[in-house]
């Protein structure tokens, strides 16, 4: 079976999700791409969508018409040639209308697991439950196509693990897109030890096609992404914790450390506003699975717990925009900051009237994200502030270098403990997956 | 044939800014002025200066594509919306691709040689930010032969059209020298634009505009030849001004010394369904200007300033050539020399041209003869060039689609 002709039948389960909903665009762009190629002209290309959600699957399919317009409006270059057989279609109008409707005529939305059973590729993006996943693949692999491949999106479970559970023999991949999948760059490979090198070959050709960065990681929990993300948020709870013990109250603490860990981080939000933004509970997932798989290290949070069972969940609403967590939020913009005691949430304003002065003043030399990202030479602009940052001896100076050498010094172990092959690749995942203006491995701090 | 049997004056320019990205007043999602917003402000400007609308006999209004980019014909019953004053009177509209507005101010100098007015207000507009730029290129691909090119032409049509010139020019007379005038038409743009006000560019602060300008182009993403600082970019605005006769000026109150004076002009039309012969020259541009510099009397050597149609660096390049200013295949030695920069020997779009002030297609005529107008009076206060005294000459040169309308006129000052 060649690349189109794995392709000519593909499933995605948990296809409305946040992640299911772009791997299903990201996927269906490629497989209308391949159907326009003249020697796949005979070809039918279909897209089981599948969820559990009727609601969502038409939530669905107006963010694919939306997001397929956008992405024909982009080629329209190279539509213009594909379509340059059918003589009906003249303006770019017409060209772009006929592409987003044949992107729409390859995806199926179906709530039938049963619809997938003649898929030759499975993506998985259900919820990060490893119960579950091993159920889905093991109905797949009774029912399925005898060759089907598993592409999961698992974010921490190790993939040898779900082969063997589900006795897939090596038919599965780790295949992680980073949220949202249409807009982030990267994708973290992991192989279980068993897996097919035909998985790899075509993971490889795949990644490169729909334009991803692959980063290789070793098959164990929380991979890269999540092994750094989920030490750094344990962090920044402890941190929270050590601040209150200071003397500040538990919601002046997240909002300093939330824009430390923003502004002097340089980073595109700060880390309470990317835990609401992965959801409560699905960083709880992640830190069980890991918990349960690494030893010698404390990954849990009894804070994220306790918010859990309050009804705190973080997250977006079905029409994307974000659900309350640490932070309360306005038009996706932090406008209170959660007290987990009361449940209320204090206004950010009264907050940075107090804290800001605590913070102490910024140096001069403070680059923005957005500015760091679009400089050629932001390395010495972020150089020079740091240097600077280390000479104001504030508190705000104090929670960044902590914070920056806590990050640096997971990444080393990431290397170390042999998930990540070597720094760059730690790097490159934090810089491509979490738009970062810096990897964290680094002599800044 | 007399092309010029009484004496015709414009003066009283007025025009709105040249709206779209780079101004910073420009949100494509957020509301802006429309077709009427824009006609009234141009509209209102002339007549501020010219005594009131009474003082108006006629008007007549260039316009490309509102039907399509604004679902809106009929655009002469728009000029009374300007003032009351305007009721009742003889309006129009006059379309001929981007020389729409070119052809709206030879409507007006025809009308008062036909002595039908005294005092006509010719407008342009266009108003293209109304669609995203992937839609409006077929829109604008409508100002080539739509049956004949728009299915087997670019996405991105008229850059691509100019593109394939640049490719046969780059084949012809290499490629790098030829990049290099491009990037230095777009820094004497940007620099012009800088200092206009209402120039789409006037809030552009890049540092260094010929490194941006030559940018290897993406031909997956854009066209083959050209990048988009190759390109004038996508504009909102209307231009308006006064073209009246001896009698009109003293009705309207303005003297000669603050109007300019057509000497010359040529319109000339070519075959929209024939291919140019040479895709390295201009010829309709040439043969038109040629003519308006015979109608007018003088030679290339006489002129001071040029508004030239640089829809394109491309474009910008061969009517340097088609004018006469530079022999075939040596524009990019002109060009690179600075001799069309503002300190240049012939300043060319001293106020950034398409590229720099930009280009609300329809409205560009008019603004070219606003440019010159205030040029050729002292009226161009930051962007003012030295009129030499020996040489007192404007030519603007306005081209409607692949050189196939071109108007070309003449002016010196009044008086």
């Amino acid at each position: 079976m060649n690349y189109p002709e794995r392709l000519e039948n593909v499933a995605v389960l948990g296809a409305a999700g946040k992640m299911g909903s772009g791997i299903v665009l990201l996927t269906a762009l490629e497989m209308a791409d391949l159907s326009l190629d003249p020697a796949n002209r005979d070809k039918e290309f279909t897209l089981h969508a599948v969820d559990v959600s009727p609601t969502a699957l038409k939530g669905l399919v107006s963010y694919l018409r939306e997001q397929a317009l956008k992405a024909a409006e982009k080629k329209a270059v190279a539509l213009r040639k594909a379509y340059a057989h059918r003589e009906d279609l003249v303006l770019n109008s017409d060209i772009i209308r006929q592409y987003v409707q044949d992107v729409m005529d390859i995806v199926h939305p179906t709530t039938h697991l049963s619809d997938t059973f003649g898929s030759t590729i499975v993506f998985e993006a259900a919820s990060e439950n490893p119960a579950l996943k091993v159920k889905l693949f093991s109905e797949i692999r009774a029912h399925g196509h005898p060759d089907v491949w598993i592409f999961t999106n698992t974010s921490s479970i190790p993939i040898s693990e779900l082969d063997r559970k589900a006795e897939l023999s090596g038919r599965i991949i780790g295949f992680h897109f980073y949220n949202p999948p249409a807009v982030q760059k990267l994708v973290e490979l992991a192989s279980g030890g068993t897996t097919r090198q035909e998985l790899k070959d075509f993971s490889a050709a795949f990644a490169k096609r729909i334009r991803k960065v692959v980063v290789p990681s070793s098959d164990t929990a929380g991979f890269i992404g999540n092994g750094h993300f989920m030490r750094d948020l344990l962090h920044a709870i402890a941190e929270a914790g050590r601040l209150t013990a200071e003397g500040h109250s538990f919601v002046e603490a997240v909002y300093m450390i939330n824009k430390v860990s923003q502004e002097y981080l340089v980073r595109p939000m700060g880390i309470f506003q990317l835990i609401d933004y992965v959801g409560l509970d699905v960083c709880q997932c992640i830190l069980k699975v890991m918990d349960d798989r690494i030893p010698g290290e404390l990954l849990h949070s009894a804070l994220i717990d306790e918010l859990l069972a309050k009804g705190v969940r973080g997250g977006q609403f079905p029409d994307g925009s974000q659900r309350d967590g640490f932070l309360q939020y306005v038009k996706g913009r932090p406008s209170g900051v959660l007290d987990p005691e009361s449940l209320a949430y204090t206004p950010v304003d009264s907050l940075a009237a107090t804290c800001d002065v605590k913070l102490g003043a910024t140096p001069a030399s403070m680059i923005s994200w957005k500015a760091a990202l679009a400089s050629a030479n932001s390395d010495q602009s972020i150089a020079a502030f740091y240097a600077d940052v280390r000479k104001t001896g504030t508190l705000a100076a104090d929670i960044a270098t902590r914070y920056g050498k806590r990050s640096c010094e997971i990444g080393r172990k990431l290397v170390a403990d042999g998930v990540a092959a070597n720094d760059e690749d730690v790097n490159r995942l934090l810089l491509t997956g979490f738009f970062h203006a810096y990897g964290p491995i680094n002599s800044y701090f | 044939m007399n092309p010029l049997r009484r004496k015709v004056y414009m003066a009283a320019g007025s025009t709105t800014v040249s709206l779209g990205t780079g101004r910073k007043e420009f949100h494509p999602k957020k509301p802006r002025p429309g077709l009427e917003e824009h006609i009234r402000e141009a509209g209102q400007g002339v007549l501020a200066q010219i005594g009131g609308a009474a003082n108006v006999d006629e008007g007549v209004i260039g316009n490309f594509m509102a039907a399509r980019f604004n679902h809106q014909g009929h655009l002469g019953a728009l000029i009374p919306s300007i003032d009351d004053g305007l009721l009742w009177k003889p309006c129009h509209r006059v379309e001929g691709a981007c020389a729409s507005g070119g052809l709206a101010l030879l409507a007006g100098i025809r009308s008062v040689l036909a002595e039908t007015s005294e005092v006509t207000l010719a407008l342009g507009t266009e108003v293209q930010n109304s669609v995203k730029a992937i839609y409006g290129a077929d829109i604008l691909s409508g100002a080539g032969w739509f049956r004949g090119e728009r299915k087997h032409g670019h996405a991105h049509f008229f850059p691509s059209v100019f593109s394939d010139r640049a490719g046969h020019y780059f084949e012809q007379f290499g490629r790098d020298r030829t990049r290099n005038a491009f990037a230095r038409w777009y820094r004497n743009a940007i620099e012009n634009a800088r200092l206009c006000p209402t120039a789409q560019e006037f809030h552009n602060t890049t540092a260094d505009l010929e490194a941006l300008a030559l940018r290897e182009p993406n031909p997956h993403t854009f066209v083959d030849h050209l990048n988009v600082f190759d390109c004038s970019k996508v504009s909102d605005g209307a231009s308006a001004i006064a073209i009246v006769s001896e009698d009109g000026l003293s009705r309207i109150g303005v003297s000669k010394q603050d109007a300019v004076e057509v000497v010359g002009w040529a319109q000339l039309e070519a075959d929209l369904t024939r291919p140019p012969e040479d895709p390295t020259r201009l010829e309709t541009t040439r043969r038109t200007v040629a003519r308006a510099l015979e109608v007018a009397g003088i030679g290339i050597g006489d002129l001071a300033t040029v508004e030239c149609h640089d829809c394109f660096t491309m474009s910008g390049l061969l009517s340097v050539e088609a004018i006469g200013l530079a022999a075939h295949g040596e524009g990019p030695d002109y060009i690179c020399a600075g001799e069309t920069a503002r300190g240049g020997s012939v300043p060319f779009n001293t106020c950034g041209g398409l590229v720099g002030w930009g280009h609300p297609t329809g409205a560009t005529g008019v603004r070219q003869a606003i440019s010159l107008w205030q040029q050729l009076t002292g009226k161009a206060e930051n962007w003012q060039v030295e009129i030499p005294a020996n040489r007192p000459y404007g030519l603007q040169v306005n081209m409607g689609g692949n050189d196939k309308t071109v108007v070309a006129i003449v002016y010196k000052r009044g008086g």
